[in-house]
Order: structure tokens, then sequence, then C-alpha cells
């Protein structure tokens, strides 16, 4: 099979055959916007022929749901959780007769007990993240079915369907915001000292050592919390050797120890002398400050990197870029956008009010409160109101929209336990003996071959 | 309670007394042999099902591939495979359970003693010594979020009190070769408090006449705490001893409010902790690292044991 | 214990106290020293305390571009907003509800356990203070999914617990943290208790006293010091764990005071001062705590009548 040529493409292989052959001839037509529009029908009648139970033409049955609706919710720092709540009252407003129950939970404590959290009392619907983290719980029975909502939904692209879909082809996961991973630098930075966006792995390096010069450290870095330099393997990886097989990669397909993994490894190690050094002491935070005390030029991360930096002017300085193109065989098309939403769980007491409320949630008025509420992210919805975005809403929109091949995170897309027991602990030896590769991925190796086999 | 035999040979009464017949201390009427049966019944039972119980399950565990979803039965029996995995196919198990032995002698040969010393020396009759005592205790009261804001206020490479200070650039949560010691530092100053807390109770209970009766002889003070008090204080250095051997064993939050026990700060408990409790759930290797923790912590009960048992006859 | 003989008792030794009168000039250069040696001390304690709290009241955004180490940025902003948005009210209830019963239920528990252990001389003794030392070593990681497992499956009444299950119950939670707690506290008090004469209890059973008498009347207020100390310790602890909280409750308005703080942190982004302010509002219920109890234990007993 032919390396995919969008995200779309990328994330229906992800689905099993049965669905995924039906879902990829028209997801072709394009991720984006109006063109998922034309290809709602043709997929109603598609899932109407699959294995899958939905009925042809189904929408879910909430026209006469009432009561109260409980909701899981890892919002729990102040403006967030001010921003749920104003949702969930507008959704009662909206719906007279239902009123939603939010069960505040820190979002630390809530990821950490999550597999507990389902297997006791969940709330009937919750917050959680798409990718792997998403297809697992579906798979193990722990999230309810939500085709008959998505049945009904309008205004998310295909790619987005594509990415709430399980493993048996239903859907189980209702997008609500998202945010790209860029490299992020300072206009002002940039246009004092004259430095242009680099393009290609030269201009990056011709760059860097021109803000060395400068008396810059030229890429802020920060993997105390060892989950930051994901982010740059996963960038590296999709730039070296493409999108298809970093997705391949990822979910236990390729040899760790081959050559593919070991040119990522040399390519970053090139990269390294312009990273931020002692890394493996400093937070995310204080790699964002030095970002923002102008003393570091460029920093690779996710867009919530803006939360480091006072709302307005200092916000509005903020810009980013595309991580620069090493191959031109594969191009820079390639980026990472998490997506957060919402969840059924398996058995939830009011089904009815539940989906209901999924289907607002993935709906344009709850993401407008949303967006508004934090900055760094912006809606999935495509009838969501873009007018209000600050100028980095606007460049995410674009820069998602422009992109190819939307992956994950590093987190999300693979094995959690493979991620952090494995992975965190050997970029982190790779940090700080960037020479060992061949014992490193040797390592890595056989460690997945033990935990991918169980 | 039947097998509560009443060990009475060897106590012979001294004055009989008048009104009841002294039959020995270990004698029990019916009502008292309730009353102690419920006395041991009732934690013990708490203590089997909520620990011991449990225990048991791990140690089952740790011998299946089972994810923490759904029935047990689903997973796979798999033999040793864990544990064959966690000695040659899992980087930080070695250099953790190297850490926690050096973890043991730093407690050991620093933090406790210093405690016991600060313990002795408020257990004096001084002023403030209540302002004193607040001052070493206070670690041990702070939350986990705040003792993790102080360290990285200290440690801070970029920010951090003790580089600006000396002006320094070493990284001190980050290199290798200091965090270690970053770490044990900052759980020294945490130790030090519980044990003078815990020497302080100790050294009000010796009996205050003997102090006196030194004083008399003309004992200095070293001498009476060396020849009299230390040796009457020997259950509660037991005590303290075998607490930092359970605090060393068990050494966790510190290093995981750090960076949760990754990059030179490697611990069994971390381990454990990154295998089970989270998304990642590999619950079996998980617990055959849990299972290797039990195994080394029943090394150091059993010696404790052979000590008292010693001691008993 | 070499560091036991450090300086300021160094300078009193070999000074006969008979000798009132040539000893006091070195007693008082003895006292000197050992009020320096414990300022400095006691000032290198709480230095990086007193560090943070003054971080606590300055803004994040001062420090964050100046750094920690500069002067400015003060505000009481941090105390007045993490007050508002981390919900202390509500949660310092449930931590009462979960601590208060739980340190009493443990000392009582221990003290039983210790009791029987110190003053009978049973063939199981010995087993039974290892299953109770031992308990303490095992990481409580470990334990939890057979313990989460093991509640979900217990079933109770509706009128004891709200989900029909221990999982989610305060009674659940306050018995995890007794078991777990208890060995610790048992160890201590019957190592004490054995201290404790024997001769109090042979005329106590001379006189007629039961077991029940012998605990309450005798043993228990000999053990004033200990029990504060445990008390002060464990009240601590159970107040500041968080652990099992997250785990066996599933309801964010159940959680203890200590969960109140992650409230204050962001899915990525954290303000340090923020969670500083509220981690000292956090830690005042204990240090009062501290306060109460420490006379108990630092005043001597005058076990007078009961020479060892």
């Amino acid at each position: 099979m032919s390396r995919p040529s969008t995200e779309a493409e990328y994330l229906a292989r992800l689905v099993p055959a049965s669905t995924a052959a039906l879902s990829r001839r028209n997801l072709l037509r394009g991720a984006v916007g109006a063109t998922s529009m034309l290809a709602i029908p043709s997929l109603l009648a598609a899932c109407g022929g699959s294995s899958s139970t939905t009925s042809p033409g189904a929408t879910a049955n909430t026209s006469g749901a009432t009561g109260t609706v409980t909701l899981g919710s890892n919002q729990s720092d102040a403006v967030p959780k001010a921003a749920v709540q104003s949702v969930m009252d507008a959704f009662g407003k909206a719906n007279s007769g239902l009123s939603v129950k939010i069960n505040t939970i820190d979002h630390n404590s809530f990821q950490e007990n999550i597999n507990n959290y389902l297997q006791g009392t969940p709330d009937d619907v919750f917050s959680w993240f798409s990718g792997y983290r998403m297809r697992f719980f579906a798979s193990q029975g722990l999230a309810g079915d939500i085709s008959d909502v998505w049945a009904a939904k309008t205004d998310m692209t295909d790619a987005l369907k594509i990415a709430s879909t399980g493993d048996d082809g239903k859907q189980y996961f209702m997008p609500s915001t998202y945010y790209p991973w860029g490299v992020f630098y300072r206009k002002s930075v940039f246009s004092s000292k004259g430095y242009t966006v680099p393009k290609t792995m030269d201009e990056l390096v011709t760059l860097s050592k021109q803000m060395q010069k400068d008396g810059l450290s030229p890429i802020a870095f920060g993997d105390k919390d060892g989950w930051p330099a994901m982010g740059t393997f996963d960038q590296i990886n999709m730039r070296v050797n493409g999108f298809d097989y970093h997705v391949s990669l990822m979910a236990g397909k390729e040899d760790w120890s081959g050559d593919k993994v070991k040119k990522v490894f040399d390519t970053w190690r090139g990269l390294l002398p312009y990273h931020q050094s002692d890394s493996l002491g400093r937070t995310w935070q204080e790699a964002a400050q030095s970002l923002q005390q102008k003393k570091s030029g460029m920093y690779v991360l996710g867009a919530f990197v803006a939360q480091q930096f006072t709302k307005g002017a200092e916000q509005d300085d903020l810009d980013f870029f595309t991580f620069p193109e090493i191959d031109s065989n594969i191009g820079a098309d390639a980026i990472e956008a998490p997506i957060d939403g919402y969840m059924l769980s398996a058995s939830p007491k009011n089904e009815a009010g539940a989906k209901k409320l999924l289907g607002y949630l993935g709906g344009a008025d709850a993401q407008n409160l949303a967006v508004k509420a934090d900055p760094s992210v912006i809606a999935t919805s495509g009838a969501a109101d873009t007018g209000a975005y600050t100028a980095l809403q606007k460049k995410s929109a674009e820069f998602v929209k422009s992109a190819k091949n939307i992956a994950q995170f590093m987190d999300r897309d693979t094995r959690p336990d493979f991620a952090s027991t494995v992975m965190i602990p050997a970029i982190q030896s790779f940090i700080k003996a960037p020479t060992e590769i061949d014992s490193l991925v040797a390592g890595i190796q056989k460690q997945k071959l033990s935990i991918f086999s169980s | 309670m039947a097998t509560v035999t009443a060990d009475t040979a060897h106590q012979t009464p001294k004055t009989p007394r008048k009104r009841s017949r002294y039959k020995g201390l270990n004698h029990l009427s019916g009502v008292d042999r309730i009353v102690v049966s419920l006395m041991v019944g009732v934690p013990t039972f708490l203590v089997v099902a909520l620990v011991w119980f449990p225990a048991v399950g791990s140690v089952l565990l740790s011998f299946t591939n089972w994810n923490g979803i759904g029935s047990p039965s689903r997973a796979k029996w798999l033999g040793l495979t864990n544990y064959q995995n966690v000695v040659t196919n899992y980087p930080p198990f070695w250099p953790a359970l190297q850490h926690n032995l050096i973890w043991l002698v730093v407690m050991f040969v620093i933090a406790t003693p210093l405690g016991m010393l600060l313990a002795v020396l408020l257990d004096q009759e001084l002023k403030g010594g209540r302002i004193y005592q607040t001052a070493f205790y206070l670690p041990v009261v702070l939350s986990l979020a705040l003792i993790g804001f102080i360290w990285q206020l200290m440690y801070s490479k970029d920010q951090g009190l003790i580089n600006a200070v000396t002006g320094s650039t070493i990284d001190w949560y980050g290199d290798q070769s200091y965090n270690l010691g970053a770490a044990l530092v900052a759980t020294s100053w945490r130790q030090v408090g519980y044990v003078m807390l815990l020497y302080l109770a100790g050294l009000k209970g010796v009996d205050p006449t003997l102090r006196e009766a030194a004083k008399v002889d003309g004992a200095s003070e070293t001498t009476t705490f060396f020849r009299v008090i230390f040796p009457v204080m020997r259950p509660i250095n037991v005590i303290v001893l075998v607490v930092t051997v359970i605090e060393s064993l068990r050494a966790f939050d510190l290093v995981w409010v750090i960076n949760k026990g990754r990059n030179g700060l490697e611990l069994i408990s971390t381990l454990v902790t990154q295998n089970i409790v989270g998304e990642a759930s590999r619950i079996g290797f998980g617990s055959a690292l849990a299972t290797f923790m039990l195994l080394i912590s029943s090394a150091f009960i059993v010696v404790y044991l052979r000590i008292i048992m010693r001691e008993e006859r | 214990m070499t560091t036991a003989t450090s300086a300021p008792v160094d300078a009193a030794r070999e000074r006969p106290t008979r000798v009132v009168a040539k000893a006091a000039r070195p007693r008082r250069v003895g006292r000197v020293l050992l009020y320096t040696f414990l300022t400095v001390m006691a000032l290198i304690w709480l230095f990086p305390v007193v560090f943070a709290v003054i971080s606590s009241f300055r803004s994040y955004a001062y420090t964050a571009q100046n750094g920690y180490i500069s002067f400015g940025g003060f505000t009481f902003s941090n105390y007045v907003n993490a007050w508002q948005q981390a919900n202390f009210g509500h949660t310092l209830i449930n931590s009462l509800i979960i601590t208060v019963p739980a340190v009493v239920l443990t000392l009582f528990l221990s003290s039983c356990i210790a009791f029987v252990v110190a003053r009978f001389t049973f063939k199981f003794n010995l087993a039974l203070l290892g299953l109770f030392t031992a308990a303490n070593l095992l990481p409580p990681q470990a334990l939890l999914i057979p313990v989460f497992r093991m509640f979900k499956a217990i079933t109770v009444p509706l009128w004891f617990s709200d989900s029909g299950t221990l999982l989610n119950s305060y009674w659940g939670l306050i018995a995890v943290n007794v078991a777990f707690q208890t060995g610790f506290c048992a160890f201590v008090l019957s190592n004490y208790m054995k201290a404790l004469p024997r001769e109090l209890y042979e005329s106590a059973v001379i006189d007629g006293a039961g077991v029940l008498r012998q605990f309450f009347q005798l043993t228990l207020p000999l053990c004033r010091p200990p029990l504060a100390a445990l008390a002060t310790l464990e009240v601590t602890w159970i107040y500041n764990e968080f652990f099992w909280a997250t785990v066996l409750l599933s309801q964010g308005d159940k959680y203890p005071i200590t969960s109140s703080l992650n409230n204050l942190r962001g899915q990525f982004f954290t303000d340090n001062n923020l969670v500083a302010a509220g981690s000292v509002v956090v830690a005042l219920p204990t240090l009062i705590v501290f306060f109460v109890l420490q006379k108990q234990f630092v005043s001597g007993l005058t076990l007078g009548a009961t020479k060892g």
C-alpha cells in the first residue's frame, strides 16, 4: 500500500478492513471543511452495509431525553472548570428537562486512575483523549458506542470521525478541541535580529548557529518530566522516515533497532548542540520561560506553551512554524495535533440524555465557550465561530487545515505502558549519552517485543 | 482463642495479698479471654484482609500478563517470565536497587543519628525548646506539593537559590552524578524531624529518677546518657532502627515529586508505581517488581524477629 | 551514635556535677555552644520553608520574568485566588471526616494489639508482631489493584455507603488507612509498653484488675508520650494521604483537601506560587495539631512509684 496522502487516509488504515474499505473511499475526497458535508450521506449508507450494528440512517434517539446526566470532567483548574460549567448551563437551558451533574476530578488523578475509574462507577460521560488511548478502552468494552450520535453530526470532518472510531469501526469519542505542535518563537526576536523562518534542516542549523553567535540558546529544551522530548522524536521521525512509518512504528509493527530509528536519533544528535543544555533538570515551564525572556530563540512544543505567556500583547508576539523538512522526498506536511474530547461510559444511567449531551459537546455552541476559555486550543466543529479567535488560534486553525497528515502524540499513538515505562527512560538516556545509539535502540526493541507480545 | 494457654509456670507470686489469689500475670478469666481475643482479633482481621490478602493477590498476579481490565482470569499465566524480564530486560531495575541501598545507608549514617542527637539535646530543659522542635518538625508536616516547590526553588539550575548564591552551574536535578545526592539532602531534611519526634517521645518514657540517681553518683551528662539512658532506651532505639529501614525501602514520594523517579532517581517503589498506577497498567510486570520489594523487606523482618526472639529467651 | 558526643555535650564532660561551684563556668560555655548549635541548625531547617512562603506572596508573572532570586512582585492575591479556586472549606471537611476516625481507630486498635503482645507471653506473639511489622514494608502501590477489586466486590447497604460498595465510601478509605497505619503504631507502642515495669501489673492483678482495667486505667495513661507523638504523625500522614483517596473515591467532591491543591494546577501549566500559597493554607491544620499535642510528648512522665 502506498503512503497515505492525508490524515484521513492514515486514520482510515487504523480501522479494521471491514469498515475501513468503505470509509477510505469517501475520505479520500478530503479531510477538511465543506467536503465532509458531501461525504456524510455516503458514509451513512456505508455504515448500513457494514457489519456494524448501527442501523441505516440511525440517529440518536434522544428526543425524549430527560433527567440528570453525570459528567466526569478532568478540567479542574479555575478557568477551564468555569468554562465546563458554563457549557453545561447552556446545555441545560437549551434542553429543558435535562441537567448535568459535573464530577470534577483533578487532571492528574483522573488520568492516573482512568482504568479504575472506568471499572468502578464511572459517570455517564467523561472527558478523554483520542488515539490509542481511546481505542484501547473502546476495545476493552469500557466505553459506549456513540455511532448514532455521529450519524446526526454534520459539522465534523471525516478525519475527526475516523479519529473517533474504535477498532470495530464504531464511534466512541466526541472531539471537542485540539491544539497543534510546532516550533514556537517570538516574532519580536525574529524581526529585531532579522531571522527568517527555516524551511529545511540546513536552514535550521544555520539559524541556530546565528542565534548562538547572538548569545541565544537556539532551541529551548526541558525534559525533566519525560514527555516533552517525545514530541521532538515524533517530529524528526515524521520528517526522516515519513508519516506512514511513524504510525507503523508507534503501532509496534517496526523494528526499533533498525536503521530508520537509528537515523532519527542520529539526526537528533546533530541538533542537540543547539538545544538548551542540561535539559533533564528543567521543566517545560522553565524552558518556556527562557523563550519568554528572550534567552532562547525557538521551542518545539504544543500550543499550550502560550499559557506561559501573559495574555494580550505577549501572547500575540508568539508565533510558530512547522518542523523543517529533512528529506525533500518526504516533505514537512505531517504534524501533530492531539484531540481532546468526551466519551460515553459502558453502561450509562441516562443513555438518552448522555448522547444528547455528547452531541451538544461536539457542536459549535459548546466549543465556542471552550476555546474562549483556553486560547491555546481550537474547536473541532466546522461550525464553530472562528471570528473571535486570537492570532495564535487563527494560525493554529490554518496550520491544521493545511497539514496533510496529523498524528496525535507518542503517548497517545502507542501503548501507554510502552511510552511511559520504555520510551521516557530511553529518550532521557539518549539525551545523556547521545553517542550510544546502538545499545539504546537494541534495548528498546527488546522491551518492545516483551510488551507488545503480552 | 483456644490456643491461648496461660503460661503461668514461671510466674511465682511474690507476696500473696489478701482478697484475690494471685495466679500469675498471664492468668485470664473467662471475660478476659473474650476481651483479649477481641483486642487481637479485630486489628489482625483488618491487617490480614487489607494488607496481606492483597499482597498474596499481588504475588499471584506477578506470574501473569494481566492488564488490569476485566477479570484476572482473562490473563495468561506466564510463570517466571515477568521476573526474567525485570532482571534481564528492564534497564532501570538494577540502578533502582542500588539507589535503595544508598538511600538506606545515608538514612542510617546521617539522617537518623542527627535526629537522635537533636532529640537528646532538646530533651533537656531548654529555653525555647518548643520553638526548636517546631523548626525541625516542620518539614514533616508539609504537603508533597509544597516540598516539591521548596526544593525546586533550591535546586533549579536556571533559577535555583543554590546556583545563584554559589555561582555554580550544576544541573542538580538533571545530572545523574548529583541528583541522588540532592534528593537525599531533601529527604534527610524531612527524616530528621520524624526521628526526633519518635525519639523525644521515647526519652520521655525514661524514668526520671534514673537520671537523678546517676547525677547523685557524680556521673557527667555524657556518661549518664551512654551508661544509663541509652541502654534503657533500647526499645526506642530498635523502633528508630526499624523505621529507618522501612522508610528507606519504601522511599517514594520525594523522588516522585522531583521527576517521577527517572534519570538517576529510580527506586523500586517508583518503578512499581510507573507500571501499575496510571494508564500503563502492566499489572503483572509491576507486581513482579513489587514482589522483589517484598522479598528484600522480608529479609529485614526476619533479622528483626530474630533479635526479638533472642531477647525474649 | 558517635555523633551524639558533639561539642555542647563534650564541654560538660568529666566535670563532676557534685562540685557545683567549679562546674558552673564550663557548663555555661556548654550551654552557649548548645544554643548556638541548635539555633544554627534550626535556621538551616527553617530557611527553605521561609523562602517558599515568601515566594507564595509573589506574583507568578513577576517571578517568571525575573526569577525567584529577585525582589518585588509582592502580592496577597495568590492566597485570595487559592482560597477561591481550591474550595478549601469543602475539602477540609472531607479531610476531617476521613482523618479523625482513621487516627482514633488506628491508635486504639494498635494499642490493643501492642498491649496484648507486650503484656502476655503467648506462643503466637512473635508471629503477630511479625505480621504487623512486616505489613509496614509493603508498598501500597503494589496492593492497589487487589484492594480496589476487593472493595468493588463487597456490597454494603446503602445507608452505609451511597455507592452500594466499599468503593467511593469514606468507610472503605478509613479502613484502608487504619490497616496500613496500625502496623507501625502497634510496633512503636508494643516496644514502649514492654518497657513498662512489670511490678505495676503484678500489683494490679493482685488487686483483682481485669484486662480491661489494666488496659484503660494503667497502660494507656502511661503511654501518653508515644500516643501523642503517634497521633501527631498519624494526623500528618493520613491528612496528607492522597494516593488511596483518589483511587478509592470516584467523586471529586468527596476528595480530601490535599487534592484541592491539584485543582490549582492546569493540564500543562502550573502557577507554582499559587500552589505554594495553597500548600501553606493546607499545612496549617497539621501544624495546629502539632502545637496542641507537643506538650504531651515533651512533658516527661513521673513514673515516681515505679523505679525500674
